[in-house]
């Protein structure tokens, strides 16, 4: 009984523990960027590396960067989810590589990814500082969590559609494309915007591979500054910089609390309006 | 031989060879991370250096980074001892004492924990937690803030693992502790304790290689300076904290050094991830 009480206590005191922890971290980012935010600081350039001015060259570079990385990790993590849920046996050798090798990628830590993308994209394909670099050694690193959260999504279609198309004769391949992929769509979705949201708050990989340049970019080629390392380069290199790294930190957590929201929400509205009904 | 006959369509055939030449790829990123590693080694003249070199001066060829194995391994394991019981409470909450829907909610307060760029909780740290820390034992970026920030930065990651783990320990099995008047701690100790032990040491071991591997965070609160740590408070600089310091500028020998930096936490990561497989497969079987 005496047992059962501690375990309460202490499970109760935990989670409050947490709790305030969150409401204190977001109130006290919310509470100190909030009066930083304008659209002029949206839109503005970074003024006196950053004390002034606005993010954005930033937002813009990031988007790039993102855009890269999503653009080159989707196809190959929902090609490669496919091929694990859809074409191979439980126990199939080459299967088995394949997961190992994500289960590697899910823990090589981001400075690593940094370490590798200066070392392959920018020296050795000549790439450079650029956001090009950046974008493909973020794609490498989504990649983990995007397959392993859409093959959860293809595996939760249930078997009877799959038995239903091959009694009726249907290609696998068509299969696929018209019944699996749309069946799947919520999860898919939620991939994509998890590994969104994974890459939009990477820095340490950055750093050293899209570089730190403020300007707008003109091209994929430009070195483009993200908006985190915008917010490492604030607050450590640049004296008097909190104000505008408290409204860039802001900004970014806004960022991702509404892509988690969008997540979710589409998720339902999808499910809803096809009439889908599985668990 | 046998795939290729169970082929209907000749259209299946390329499908299949397609994605599994996009499959392949993860294992080809996987393999190019290790050879471009080694081959930006091959710089480093000497790996005794690490240990054997009076200091970390890598502009007179000095590479010593015993202190910052020991800045890692020390934030590591503070963080850990701090965040394991945090988690597990967490998910002994969530299965055991939680209203379902106060379970959802708190659920998705720990992915927003989660979901929080590493940035800034560093920054978060940097501007709230140092100054706090300065107030007793300055100066406030150390070894402790380090920690507290780590700690902060894993709890809702092995929270929610550990949580997983409690649910797919099915009703059923809780069920008869239950009527036999047992309370919490009996649900806990006799049935969901045995039955995720193994999960719980993944989730664990999973926690611990974010705990090594995070950068950006303890570069901002940790103080950066080399030194083996005396006390909890001293400043200390990881491996990862050294890498992102110094590869701007880093040239040759130096250079290279950083690469077996990284090397060195890639060998200590991949041995936890497995450590954890092994782990998994060992006690599945027991149980």
């Amino acid at each position: 009984m005496l047992k059962s009480k501690a375990l309460a206590v202490f499970s109760y005191l935990s989670v409050a523990l947490i709790v305030g922890l969150l409401g204190f971290i977001l109130f006290d980012i919310t509470s100190r960027g909030l009066a930083g935010i304008s659209w002029n600081f949206l839109t503005a350039e970074p003024l006196s590396s950053g004390r002034a001015g606005g993010i954005g060259p930033i937002l813009l570079s990031t988007s790039y960067i993102l855009g890269i990385a999503m653009l080159v990790s989707l196809p190959i993590g929902i090609a490669t989810a496919l091929w694990l849920t859809e074409f191979t046996k439980a126990g199939s050798p080459y299967a088995e590589v394949v997961r190992k090798s994500l289960d590697i990628l899910a823990g090589v830590p981001s400075i690593v990814f940094g370490l590798f993308g200066n070392a392959f994209f920018c020296v050795y394909l000549g790439m450079g500082f650029s956001i090009l670099s950046g974008g493909l050694t973020l794609a490498c690193m989504v990649l983990p969590i995007l397959i392993r959260v859409t093959e959860e999504a293809f595996r939760s279609v249930p078997i009877e559609l799959r038995q239903g198309t091959a009694a009726l004769g249907m290609s696998k391949t068509s299969s696929v494309l018209f019944i699996l992929i749309p069946m799947a769509f919520p999860g898919l979705l939620a991939g994509i915007l998890l590994g969104f949201g994974r890459a939009i708050a990477e820095t340490a990989a950055l750093i050293f591979t899209s570089g730190y340049v403020d300007r707008w970019p003109e091209s994929a080629l430009d070195s483009g500054r993200s908006l985190s390392v915008h917010i490492y380069d604030l607050a450590m290199n640049v004296p008097g910089g909190d104000a505008n790294a408290y409204a860039a930190s802001l900004s970014l957590v806004m960022i991702l609390l509404i892509v988690g929201g969008c997540s979710s929400l589409l998720a339902g509205l999808h499910l809803k309006r096809k009439g889908f009904q599985y668990d | 031989m046998k795939a290729k006959a169970s082929f209907l369509l000749r259209t299946d055939f390329y499908t299949e060879n397609f994605l599994r030449l996009a499959a392949s790829c993860s294992g080809l990123i996987v393999l190019l991370i290790l050879f471009f590693l080694l081959n930006e080694l091959q710089g480093f003249s000497n790996f005794t250096h690490i240990f054997t070199d009076i200091r970390w001066n890598p502009t007179e060829g000095h590479f010593n980074m015993l202190p910052m194995l020991a800045g890692t391994l020390a934030s590591t394991l503070g963080a850990i001892i701090i965040a394991i019981p945090f988690g597990l409470f967490s998910a002994v909450f969530l299965r055991l004492f939680a209203h379902p829907a106060v379970a959802s909610v708190y659920r998705r307060a720990l992915e927003i924990l989660a979901g929080i760029p590493s940035v800034v909780y560093g920054f978060w740290g940097l501007t709230t937690l140092v100054p706090l820390v300065n107030g007793f034992a300055p100066p406030g970026a150390g070894l402790f803030t380090a920690i507290i920030i780590l700690a902060i930065m894993i709890v809702p990651t092995a929270a929610l693992m550990m949580d997983a783990a409690f649910r797919s320990v099915p009703d059923s099995e809780l069920n008869p502790i239950h009527s036999l008047g047992f309370g919490p701690w009996a649900a806990f100790r006799l049935v969901l304790l045995p039955k995720s032990l193994p999960s719980l040491i993944t989730a664990s071991l999973l926690a611990t290689g974010r705990a090594l591997g995070e950068t950006m965070a303890v570069l901002m609160v940790a103080g950066n300076i080399v030194q083996v740590p005396n006390s909890l408070f001293d400043p200390i600089r990881t491996m990862t904290a050294n890498i992102a310091l110094e590869l701007g500028y880093a040239e040759a020998e130096h250079r290279a050094a950083l690469f077996a930096c990284g090397f060195i936490l890639l060998i200590l990561v991949l041995a936890l991830v497995l450590l954890s497989a092994f782990c998994e497969r060992r006690f599945r079987v027991e149980i």
